[in-house]
């Protein structure tokens, strides 16, 4: 029986309405959609010294060769540089960006809003030649203020967008009745409004991070010997290298991320229970 | 009205008061910010495209003239509707599933739909590289069934494949997000009155997902068509999508006019695109005539 | 205990006007008001008079077109809200949902860098004086609406403010609670000696607790003055309309007869009022009313039909219609209605001290 007996999606229904082929259907997506991720680490773990799956053999040596070389540690080190201060900086400029976009006229919010989504919508790869010129010309490459500039354009729409989220559930009779006590904007915004609004600003500054941890393509056109991060050195090692080590380095950024996406999620409820 | 100033202070109300001055500097840093590393660039290389080395239309010309540049154009065009249309058929039975099952499957389908998010593309990009390799799984499973030298590696069609798995989530969720909006009483009624599954189907059900369809299939098609990092290591120069040559003009030859031109020709096919497709949906569906969604 | 300090200081409103962006007319037209130091003064006014906007002008969220504000007599025009050393009850109470009791009400405190044995004195005391010392841990979604009502007003006055402005701070509450609380409110004016501005669009609400009252209507203030003055001797067709029932007779002012002529019937006047030669409206207040079963017409006493009777209590309310079809009422006691049945044809009567001559000059 498919379709009539449903009803509105809303109301829980038990498993049992969905067709036995949808249901299979289904398996094969989710099968299709963790894939790569049941490739990935199994492959971290190989004996082999080639790209053969499944893996023969069991060793740990591609973690070692990992840890013990100063060419990936550098580049890693590099990556949670680059993402923890992308991270702060699209935080701050962001959250008071969003604050701004939340208080105009609706003509202007979102006049606002498209402009700094244009990240988003321009092609990964426009945007890397783009500031590649740029960076040539100032003698930015190869160094972190230009990964982070980079970066920070990247990842500024998502903290933009979780910070408004967070922020059409605040009430802005708040931030009047505390000018109406005393306090200033500044101090206002700080003691009334951002503690209601920590929720989305965090969220923001993890999305920041995870997008610029997990950057690929302007950090390709703007690394140099002198400054790589993680993502580079991953792509040459498959691109030219055919390293197996890349699949370590796979392994332990997609750990490194679901780290900090669980942080992020567990942390706020712990501070509730104060 | 006046009474709200004090009793409903809503955010309209405090824009009011809010002069725009105050609210500028806000936004100020960040506009600055975007100003300098973002717009500026893409400025510099559309500027360059127009008039480096001399004014003229010289680089966009080119584009059509050097025999290489329409075909990948075509190519890549190619792709990004297969891969449209691919993750439309895989993809929409799988949405229609997250409206109908329980709340506790719906989270489970939805993690698993946002996992692409957090998994580093260069990393997914690599389980395909191994897959489509030869000697790979792909390769040893048609061996079973007797074909040889099915090597996806390195040809624009494993490129396909690949880019079908990465954008599995642009499809799903815009979908899901219309179809949850779909009253399933329609069906209800549609069966009362005599109609086949079938048939309520494709006349009520359907019709009714088309918006999230269209931007679905929308957002797969040019996010696809821009994406570099999987076609750049999964496919070939001589198989190659144009965010490739883009990229290939810049490190080989340093030639900013020339991707820069380049650029503009995908950003400008991707307008267009967005354009017909809009089009299209307005046309086919009476709902949207009002302008309304 | 609670000393009266210096923060019964006076407001002063002059030709204010406001102009919103989009309003075809002005919320607040050239008004003028002069609020007494210490004095309870309450807005009142339908929604839309302009009684909140002038409230939000006094406490700086809005800025007026022209005009100037003062309190103690210096301008504070320019001045931004946090400046302004006013306190504020909002309607909805706006408590930080993430602080507690204790720590809402010593906000305004910490912004003015006190020290924590000062604030904790402070905010006890304030916490006392609306009766909730033992809910200082308490975050506001665990307290009642009545509860949130007085943290609130607490936080509002602990910091001594100048003036206090509250914005229909009792309108969410249920009517036991409302009186209540007025009963709260006027005991804390009498102890502090705060100058007190509250807005509400509750006639019975301003007339008990107010000094004072100003009448607000489309953005003019038609009518300021004591509730007394305000009920028997209301200045417009409108402030009489708003506070109380009344009986509206239209006509004009006769001097030669000594009385006004309505198509009602004639009405005597007493010599002052027939000196008024401009008199177009006369008002009567129920209560004033004595009705006669009989259905004689003379100078002074007027025929009526009575259309209902309601008891409610203490009294009884009497509807009637006049000869010429104006609605009246008239408020009797029990015993005086026993004889008055519907249908019946009555004459009504009054003392001629006990009505209010104007001359109204909007339309009628």
């Amino acid at each position: 029986m498919n379709a009539s007996v449903n009803t509105v999606p809303m109301r829980p229904r038990r498993q049992k309405n969905v067709p036995v082929w949808l249901r299979a259907w289904n398996v094969v997506v989710i099968a299709l959609l963790i894939l790569p991720v049941m490739i990935v680490i199994p492959m971290s773990f190989s004996g082999a010294r080639n790209f053969s799956f499944p893996p023969k053999g069991f060793s740990l040596r591609w973690y070692e060769n990992f840890f013990s070389s100063a060419k990936w540690m550098d580049s890693l080190l590099a990556s949670l540089q680059v993402g923890v201060l992308s991270a702060v900086i699209a935080t701050v400029l962001g959250t008071l960006a969003a604050v701004a976009i939340a208080r105009m006229s609706p003509r202007f919010s979102s006049l606002l809003s498209s402009v700094y989504m244009a990240p988003m919508i321009v092609p990964g790869v426009i945007f890397a030649v783009a500031i590649y010129a740029v960076f040539l010309r100032w003698q930015l490459t190869g160094g972190l203020f230009g990964f982070v500039a980079a970066h920070t354009m990247l990842a500024l729409p998502f903290v933009i967008t979780s910070v408004s989220s967070s922020l059409s559930g605040y009430n802005a009779g708040l931030t009047t009745a505390a000018s109406s006590l005393g306090a200033g904007p500044v101090k206002a915004f700080v003691t009334v409004t951002l503690p209601l609004i920590l929720p989305g600003v965090v969220s923001g500054f993890v999305l920041a991070f995870v997008t610029s941890f997990d950057e690929s393509v302007v950090s390709l056109f703007l690394a140099t010997p002198a400054l790589k991060t993680l993502p580079v050195n991953m792509y040459d090692a498959i691109a030219t290298e055919i390293d197996p080590t890349v699949s370590a380095a796979a392994t332990l950024v997609i750990l490194v991320t679901t780290i900090v996406v669980v942080l992020a999620q567990v942390l706020p409820g712990r501070k509730k229970r104060k | 009205m006046t009474t709200q100033i004090l009793s409903i202070p809503d955010s309209s109300k405090s824009r009011v008061r809010t002069g725009a001055a105050s609210v500028g500097g806000l936004a100020l840093p960040a506009l600055l910010a975007l100003g300098v590393f973002f717009v500026y660039p893409l400025a510099l290389i559309v500027w360059l495209s127009f008039t480096s080395p001399e004014v003229g239309l010289g680089h966009y010309i080119s584009l059509f003239t050097d025999g290489v540049t329409v075909t990948v154009m075509l190519r890549t065009l190619a792709v990004g509707l297969i891969v449209g249309l691919a993750t439309l058929v895989i993809g929409y039975p799988y949405a229609y599933s997250m409206t109908v099952v329980s709340p506790g499957w719906r989270t489970v389908m939805m993690t698993m739909v946002m996992l692409p998010f957090w998994v580093n593309i260069i990393a997914r990009t690599f389980a395909w590289f191994i897959l489509e390799n030869r000697g790979g799984l792909i390769d040893q499973l048609f061996q079973a069934f007797g074909i040889e030298g099915v090597v996806l590696l390195n040809t624009w069609g494993g490129v396909a494949v690949a880019m079908v798995q990465v954008m599995l989530p642009f499809m799903v969720l815009p979908l899901y997000n219309q179809m949850s909006t779909i009253d399933r009483g329609l069906l209800r009624a549609a069966a009362s009155l005599g109609a086949k599954p079938a048939a309520s189907f494709a006349k009520v059900y359907f019709p009714l997902s088309l918006t999230g369809v269209m931007s679905g299939f929308s957002l797969v098609f040019v996010v696809t068509l821009g994406f570099y990092i999987t076609p750049a290591l999964l496919g070939s120069p001589d198989q190659a999508l144009l965010s490739q040559i883009i990229a290939t003009r810049v490190q080989r030859l340093l030639d900013f006019p020339g991707a820069g031109a380049a650029g503009m020709l995908l950003l400008v096919v991707t307008l267009v695109i967005l354009g017909v497709l809009n089009w299209i949906v307005r046309r086919a569906n009476p709902l949207m005539k009002k302008g309304s969604a | 205990m609670t000393q009266k300090l210096d923060h019964g200081q006076a407001i002063s409103v002059q030709n204010v006007t406001m102009h919103y962006p989009s309003a075809p007319s002005p919320a607040l037209d050239d008004v003028s008001l002069e609020v007494q130091p210490g004095e309870f003064m309450s807005f009142l006014g339908p929604s839309g008079s302009g009684k909140t906007t002038l409230l939000s002008l006094i406490a700086g969220f809005v800025n007026p077109s022209a005009g100037t504000v003062s309190i103690g007599g210096k301008p504070i025009d320019g001045l931004k809200p946090h400046r302004r050393n006013l306190g504020v009850v909002f309607q909805s109470y706006l408590l930080f949902p993430h602080m507690t009791v204790f720590e809402n009400v010593a906000y305004p405190l910490r912004q003015r860098k006190l020290q924590k044995e000062e604030i904790r004195e402070k905010v006890t005391r304030a916490l006392g004086l609306v009766q909730l010392d033992a809910y200082s841990d308490r975050l506001p979604k665990e307290l009642s609406g009545g509860q949130q009502q007085r943290v609130a007003f607490a936080r509002a006055i602990v910091f001594d403010p100048r003036a206090l402005l509250m914005d229909e701070p009792l309108g969410a509450l249920d009517k036991n609670l409302r009186g209540e609380m007025q009963r709260e409110l006027a005991r804390i004016h009498r102890e502090l000696g705060m100058t007190f501005v509250f807005v509400t669009h509750d006639q019975e609400e301003a007339l008990v607790l107010s000094d004072r009252i100003a009448v607000f209507n489309h953005g003019g203030i038609e009518q300021v003055g004591t509730p007394e003055q305000l009920y028997y001797r209301p200045a417009t067709l409108f402030v009489a309309r708003f506070l109380g029932d009344s009986n509206v007779f239209t006509g004009n002012v006769d001097p030669a007869a000594g009385a006004f002529v309505s198509p009602a019937g004639t009405i005597l006047l007493t010599e002052e009022e027939t000196s008024r030669t401009d008199g177009n409206v006369l008002i009567v207040r129920p209560e004033a009313l004595t009705i006669s079963p009989d259905n004689t017409a003379a100078p002074g006493k007027l025929p009526a039909t009575v259309r209902e009777i309601v008891f409610t209590g203490a009294n009884v309310t009497v509807y009637m219609d006049f000869a010429d079809g104006t609605p009246g009422i008239a408020k009797l006691a029990a015993a005086e209605a026993a004889a008055v049945r519907v249908g019946q044809a009555v004459s009504v009567a009054w003392e001629r001290t006990r009505q209010h001559l104007i001359h109204e000059r909007a339309a009628i």
